[in-house]
């Protein structure tokens, strides 16, 4: 990146040099982010498929491989209809609002050491502030598509991830409290030193509010009442379609995403090797079993997969059982973990030290 | 109290959640029993009841002696026969149409027949590309007769001791 800098520095002013080596990284987040996405869905219809006993899409391509793209290919070609009295502009903003802060919460994620986009300090806040912000999106769109079903899944929606905003900030902060920082590339460095030095361990309850907050805030399964099929048809997606639809989709999918590799970067010591650095000096197999974006990816497919899983395996929430889960259990839980944590903290006791 | 304690340890624990997990995850290994159809096909009773056929004697001669029983005992009164006295002196039909669109696919037809005429035979991919191609008409029954007899007369064979 560096030598592409001093590069373009040659004959463009260095503004315009740092804007395009930003616009660069961006795209190279997002593309890969996106062809994720696709490859997502794909890995969602061949799990839950073969946990049901049945192969899932294999038709398009070798082995169905090219199923997402064909896919995507018939959403571009689909109409975008937007309802009679729909209120047309929010209709469409809608979407592009869902989409805009699942994407943009991906800057301050570190890939590896030192490959974030913005080293921001409290990378942690703007995570929690930018995730906030999708619900808008969706919010938005019950209200324009003016349709009973639309409005009812917004208003489930916008009451669900409030409450489970709560119990995500606070497993947030045993996290950082844990860390002693809300810088993430710091959060991840706070855990070197092998997978017993992992806040995975002493923040296990916190682990396990946060991962099933995150699943609560992605509207997934077994949480997904804003989709609930059996109920409202479709939720606050029903009036779309063609890309308008699938931008919602690509939102959902990239916040799965966001959430899991969020969850192995506080929890599971994100980019290091759960060897530590035991192993470092094996010539060929060091690199390997080293720290790198290998175990990241790694990391955050097991929490994907979950996802997955759990969609597989869980029937849906009642609603008010939702809020019961959200208000009356995850929030005491983390209370009382970080006030465990706090006691600890102030006797010296770290047990991750 | 002890109860309790333990419905709160099972609780906190997740013990039921990861029980289901269990199954699912034992599932995604198992050997999966889709069969992929167009290469693969489930195994078929030579008394299948597809497509409709006419039969003809070896000789050439349709079996259809225009009894009309097909079309009496018919529920969705699918099949229309009009019939004439023949220059031999025997009796066929001028005119033997089955609706397909009507018809059930309840093999009375078939079992009605004195003469083995009418029968259903083990083909079940077919499509209409018109309007009104549904109407299958005499040539046509006696044309798809024709052109299958051999896996028909096989199939009859097999059915044949449990009749």
């Amino acid at each position: 990146m560096d030598s592409v800098a001093t590069f373009l520095n040659g004959f463009l002013p260095e503004g315009l040099t740092t804007l395009i080596v930003i616009m660069i990284k961006i795209v190279a987040i997002l593309l890969p982010l996106i062809l994720a996405v696709a490859y997502t869905t794909f890995a969602e219809r061949k799990i839950i498929g073969y946990m049901q006993v049945r192969m899932g899409p294999n038709r398009v391509g070798p082995k169905g491989w090219l199923q997402p793209i064909a896919d995507t290919v018939k959403l571009m070609f689909k109409e975008i209809i937007s309802p009679t009295k729909a209120s047309t502009i929010v209709f469409f903003i809608a979407p592009m609002l869902a989409l805009a802060p699942a994407l943009a919460a991906w800057s301050v994620i570190p890939f590896w050491d030192g490959g974030v986009l913005a080293d921001v300090d409290a990378g942690l806040v703007l995570i929690l502030a930018i995730t906030s912000l999708d619900v808008f999106g969706i919010i938005l769109a019950g209200w324009a598509s003016n349709s009973k079903y639309a409005i009812l899944s917004s208003l489930r929606v916008g009451a669900q991830v409030v409450s489970y905003e709560i119990a995500m900030g606070f497993a947030l902060v045993g996290v950082l409290m844990a860390a002693g920082s809300m810088n993430l590339t710091d959060i991840v460095r706070a855990q070197d030193g092998g997978i017993l030095n992992w806040f995975a361990w002493p923040l296990i309850g916190l682990l396990l509010v946060f991962f099933i907050s995150g699943v609560a805030e992605t509207n997934r399964a077994p949480f997904d009442v804003a989709e609930g099929e059996s109920e409202i048809v479709a939720g606050f997606h029903i009036e779309y379609s063609g890309m308008a639809f699938a931008l919602f989709f690509l939102a959902e999918y990239a916040s799965m995403i966001l959430v899991s590799t969020l969850t192995a970067l506080l929890f599971l010591g994100g980019w290091l090797s759960p060897f530590g650095h035991v192993l470092d000096d094996i010539p060929v197999l060091g690199s390997l079993l080293g720290d790198g974006f290998h175990w990241l990816f790694i990391k955050s497919f097991f929490f994907l997969f979950c996802y997955l899983w759990f969609r597989a395996t869980f029937p849906r929430y009642r609603y008010d059982q939702i809020m019961r889960l959200g208000w009356k259990i995850l929030i005491p839980v983390t209370l009382v973990w970080i006030f465990g944590e706090g006691v600890a903290i102030a006797l010296g006791w770290k047990p991750w030290l | 109290m002890l109860s309790n304690i333990k419905h709160y340890i099972k609780s906190f624990t997740l013990f039921e959640l990861f029980q289901g997990l269990g199954v699912t995850g034992k599932y995604l290994f198992k050997r999966k029993i889709t069969i992929q159809y167009p290469e693969q096909k489930t195994p078929m009773s030579p008394r299948f009841r597809g497509h409709h056929a006419l039969r003809r004697y070896p000789n050439g001669q349709e079996r259809c002696i225009a009894c009309k029983l097909c079309e009496a005992v018919c529920p969705a009164l699918a099949i229309d026969i009009e019939s004439e006295e023949r220059a031999d002196g025997t009796r066929r039909t001028t005119k033997y149409e089955i609706d397909f669109f009507k018809c059930i696919y309840c093999g009375f037809c078939e079992e009605v027949c004195p003469v083995d005429a009418i029968v259903e035979t083990h083909i079940f991919e077919y499509h209409y590309e018109e309007r009104g191609g549904n109407l299958i008409t005499k040539q046509e029954l006696l044309a798809f007769g024709d052109k299958h007899e051999t896996e028909i007369a096989k199939r009859k064979a097999a059915d044949a001791p449990y009749r």
